[in-house]
């Protein structure tokens, strides 16, 4: 599988990839692989404004739960539509499937996220 | 299936050998010796079905029978004998939760009906198995407001509703950072104008109750509008028995109806059980607490039913859920489902015709031969409020010893109520003669 080196990760398994201002956001093929068949994605409202860390939105497998967070600050202005029907497309494509996209408000926070080595890293470590 | 299953001392032996156990006691070897109860438990070693069916026999006759008159969320309705002889079947009576569907079609099935026939009786999109009560279903459906809001932290909830769902929803956000604020009522039913003012960006919901505590009916014109204007959710509590003739709540364009079973197949048992239900609009699907049955298809390609979405539960949500139900009134929702479907769209159109035209009969005696006002000059379905000259505990006393229970005094529900108010409730199980009789009997117990 083709990882976009432009992308950076969280420890809570969301990648962000930054294209201008606007900072798209989705789950590693690590995560979607641990949550099982996803059956629904939760789309977040447009105009809403969340803070680094705090939590957007939600995905759901047949046996889970699981919260998406918001990577860094920023307010939505785009949300993946197609999910809403095909929310099999992040376990399919994990890295081309965004879940939503931010407006940045705060750059500097990119700085705090891991490349995906350091990610991998992470998860090697915590096996 | 057989409704008693003996065991002869020889059987159990077989089965304690089959195990390897010498005895009972074996079974508890796992329990530290020193935790164990070594004494006899204190209780008779039991009665014979004579002496034990004279007991019951002799505590039910201390039970006084009389014309009821009783409403304020609980019915003396009509209850078809097919109800009975249906739950009682033991496959119902005593299954489980449906967790397997190889083993459970019938249970499902009969609570998916109960789902579809809660969503084409408030003309909403999407149910559940039931909740423990409608008290219970007004607290859940307030929880899901504030819940599917990010900022809002507060709930509107109309005077006029039953003071237990008040109650309810007190115990229900009492440790949690929500508001509960009451909005008035003006001549018996629900001020809307002071819903405008009170509305502002931290209501996630108005609570509301048609026909109201009163018995009365509300008129909600605008109030959806209002709401939705407010991104804040509409949520409306009726008896069902009143949906027969009268508006849905998805006709006033709520998001949330809710309500109480009890007066589809069950009796008022003293108090309960009774069954809540709980409907909403497509968008909430996710959201909505409790059992949600599912129809698909099995491997071979014929319809089945499970339990479906249940990723809301809380044992999968966990510390993240919302809401800490897991179950249903299986039994009761049933016995619902059954009278329901006994009865169909027809006949309880009859049935809450009747309801509604039988409670007119009798108000219109009360105001015309007992000169007794009603606590406001509103419409209502099948329980009105009297106002009565004295306080209505006295009244309903003298007139049980004429074997008629006249009604529910408010004050014994919620002592701010004035004393002397009276809900009177008439179903479609009183006759004419009953009514003329309560006339009589009030007659006599004013003077």
């Amino acid at each position: 599988m083709a990882i976009p080196e432009d992308l950076k990760f969280l420890k809570s398994h969301e990648w962000v990839r930054v294209d201008g201002n606007t900072a798209y956001v989705g789950i590693s093929d690590y995560a979607q692989e641990e949550l099982g068949d996803i059956v629904f994605v939760e789309l977040p409202e447009i105009d809403d404004e969340f803070e680094a860390g705090e939590e957007v939105t939600n995905v759901e497998s047949v046996k889970a739960a699981s919260p998406i967070y918001a990577p860094v600050s920023g307010k939505i202005v785009k949300v993946n539509e197609a999910l809403e029907d095909t929310p099999e497309l992040v376990n399919q494509k994990p890295y081309e499937a965004f879940i939503y996209a931010l407006e940045l408000s705060k750059k500097s926070e990119l700085e705090d996220l891991l490349s995906y080595s350091e990610y991998q890293k992470f998860l090697e470590d915590a096996e | 299936m057989f409704a008693y299953l003996p065991q002869t001392d020889s059987e159990l032996k077989e089965m304690l050998a089959d195990i390897g156990a010498a005895g009972i006691d074996d079974l508890f070897a796992d329990i530290p010796d020193k935790i164990r109860f070594k004494g006899r438990l204190d209780f008779e070693t039991g009665k014979s079905e004579l002496d034990v069916f004279r007991r019951l026999h002799g505590l039910a006759a201390r039970n006084e029978a009389a014309v009821s008159f009783l409403g304020a969320g609980s019915y003396d309705h009509i209850i078809p004998s097919v109800v009975g002889a249906l739950i009682g079947r033991t496959e119902f009576y005593t299954s489980y939760t449906p967790y397997q569907p190889e083993i459970s079609q019938g249970v499902l099935q009969a609570i998916f009906e109960f789902q579809t026939l809660m969503c084409e009786l408030t003309s909403l999109d999407v149910s559940n198995a039931s909740l423990y009560d409608g008290h219970t279903a007004a607290s859940e459906a307030c929880a899901l407001a504030v819940n599917s809001t990010r900022k809002a932290d507060t709930i509107l909830y109309s005077h006029t509703i039953h003071p237990n769902t008040k109650q309810v929803l007190s115990t229900y956000f009492n440790d949690l950072p929500v508001k509960l604020i009451e909005v008035p009522e003006k001549n018996g039913v629900m001020d809307v104008k002071a819903v405008k003012e009170l509305i502002d960006s931290q209501v996630a919901a108005l609570l509301v109750q048609s026909p109201n505590f009163y018995g009365f009916l509300e008129d909600y014109t605008g109030v959806a509008d209002l709401l939705h204007g407010n991104k804040s959710l509409f949520i409306i509590s009726s008896n069902p028995m009143s949906l027969g003739v009268l508006k849905s709540q998805g006709e006033w364009k709520a998001d949330i109806a809710i309500g109480d079973t009890q007066p589809f197949g069950l009796s008022q048992y003293y108090g309960g059980p009774s069954v809540g239900y709980i409907a909403a609009t497509e968008k909430l699907l996710r959201k909505i607490p409790g059992r949600i049955v599912g129809q698909t298809k099995d491997e071979d390609g014929k319809r089945a039913f499970v339990l479906t979405l249940q990723a809301r539960e809380q044992h999968i949500k966990r510390e993240r859920a919302t809401s800490n139900i897991c179950s249903n009134q299986a039994l009761a929702a049933l016995a619902s489902t059954v009278y329901l479907s006994t009865v169909g769209k027809e006949g309880l159109k009859e049935i809450s015709s009747l309801n509604m035209q039988k409670a007119h009969y009798l108000s219109g005696l009360v105001k015309d031969e007992l000169k007794l006002p009603l606590y406001a000059d509103q419409p209502f379905f099948n329980e009105f409020t009297i106002q009565l000259p004295g306080p209505a505990r006295d009244i309903c006393e003298k007139m049980e010893a004429d074997g008629i229970f006249a009604g529910v005094p408010l004050n014994m529900l919620d002592s701010g109520y004035p004393e002397n108010l009276l809900l009177t409730a008439v179903t479609e199980k009183r006759t004419k003669e009953e009514m003329d009789r309560f006339v009589e009997s009030m007659k006599g117990a004013l003077k």
